[in-house]
């Protein structure tokens, strides 16, 4: 019996619509490679460009993750299923949100600066 | 794959999301986004004359900012909160088409972390959230090629009612 490879919904669309495959597979890697040779497609979504997989790929051996276990080296046996599980991230940048404060600290600085001037100006007055 | 798509969502739901962003605020939100996807719709329900959208959302599954570090500009949602949704989703007889996230104090549109953390297929909202009062609310869908994310338009429909085959509407 081969090793199960579960497929999550939003890879299914590069991966004939289907939501497992199944593989021959010695390791997670050896499986992941069948998938990904078998649904080229899939590459890119689950590896960077120098072949990691992305950090927000989740890939389980029934119910443990891989990190804990030997990553992708993880041997799996028949009857195995691999499961993808995403994780979600995403967020603001924080250039603009620096710009605002340090935009603001400027005016103030600016504010101070022009009050200076004032009270040299009355000064000399 | 994003060209043209349109997500439903009734005028409630968009609210929740919203508010959602004004309670975490200055942090940011997230949650899950539960309905059904146009393919999911029985090819033999095509073509009576029902409205079909691209994609429509049912339901919210609001989740907790994992992101303890940094959750004024940073969300995180993890495997295993993936999975509660997903699960909730299956309860209902929908499946979690995409997610939802704040952007505090900032525009609406996905930043550049947003792409490189992204998903194909799902829907991302984005609510802006100035000085506590949400603003904007966008959607995004990466691009096959993980380039940029293509706009998705919202369609706020009052509710749209689910049949178990497929979709239908009842404007209220």
């Amino acid at each position: 019996m081969p090793v199960k490879v579960m497929i999550p919904s939003p890879l299914r669309p590069y991966a004939g619509k289907r939501a497992s495959a199944e593989f021959s597979a010695r390791t997670v890697g050896e499986a992941l490679g069948h998938l990904t040779t078998e649904f080229a497609e899939l590459r890119k979504h689950l590896f960077t460009e120098d072949g990691k997989l992305r950090s927000f790929v989740n890939v389980y051996v029934n119910d443990e993750d891989i990190r804990y276990l030997a990553k992708e080296n993880t041997p799996t046996k028949d009857g195995d299923t691999i499961s993808i599980i995403p994780s979600i991230a995403g967020g603001c940048t924080w250039k603009r949100r620096l710009d605002a404060p340090a935009g603001a600290a400027l005016n103030f600085a600016r504010h101070l600066c022009s009050r200076i001037s004032e009270a040299n100006w009355n000064l000399k007055e | 794959m994003a060209d043209a798509a349109a997500l439903w969502i009734s005028g409630s739901l968009a609210e929740k999301i919203r508010t959602h962003g004004a309670e975490t605020y200055p942090h940011e939100c997230c949650g899950a986004l539960l309905g059904r996807d146009s393919s999911a719709v029985l090819e033999s329900d095509r073509g009576k004359g029902a409205l079909t959208p691209a994609r429509e959302i049912l339901q919210l599954f609001p989740l907790v900012n994992r992101r303890d570090d940094s959750p004024r500009n940073r969300f995180s949602v993890t495997a295993e909160d993936v999975l509660a949704a997903e699960k909730a989703a299956r309860e209902q007889g929908l499946e979690v088409v995409g997610w939802y996230h704040s952007h505090p104090d900032h525009p609406a549109r996905p930043s550049e972390y947003d792409r490189d953390h992204a998903w194909p297929w799902y829907s991302y909202i984005i609510v802006s959230v100035h000085n506590g009062a949400p603003q904007d609310m966008t959607s995004w869908r990466l691009n096959d090629d993980r380039a940029e994310f293509s706009p998705e338009g919202i369609e706020i429909r009052h509710r749209a009612a689910v049949s178990a085959t497929g979709f239908s509407t009842t404007e209220k």
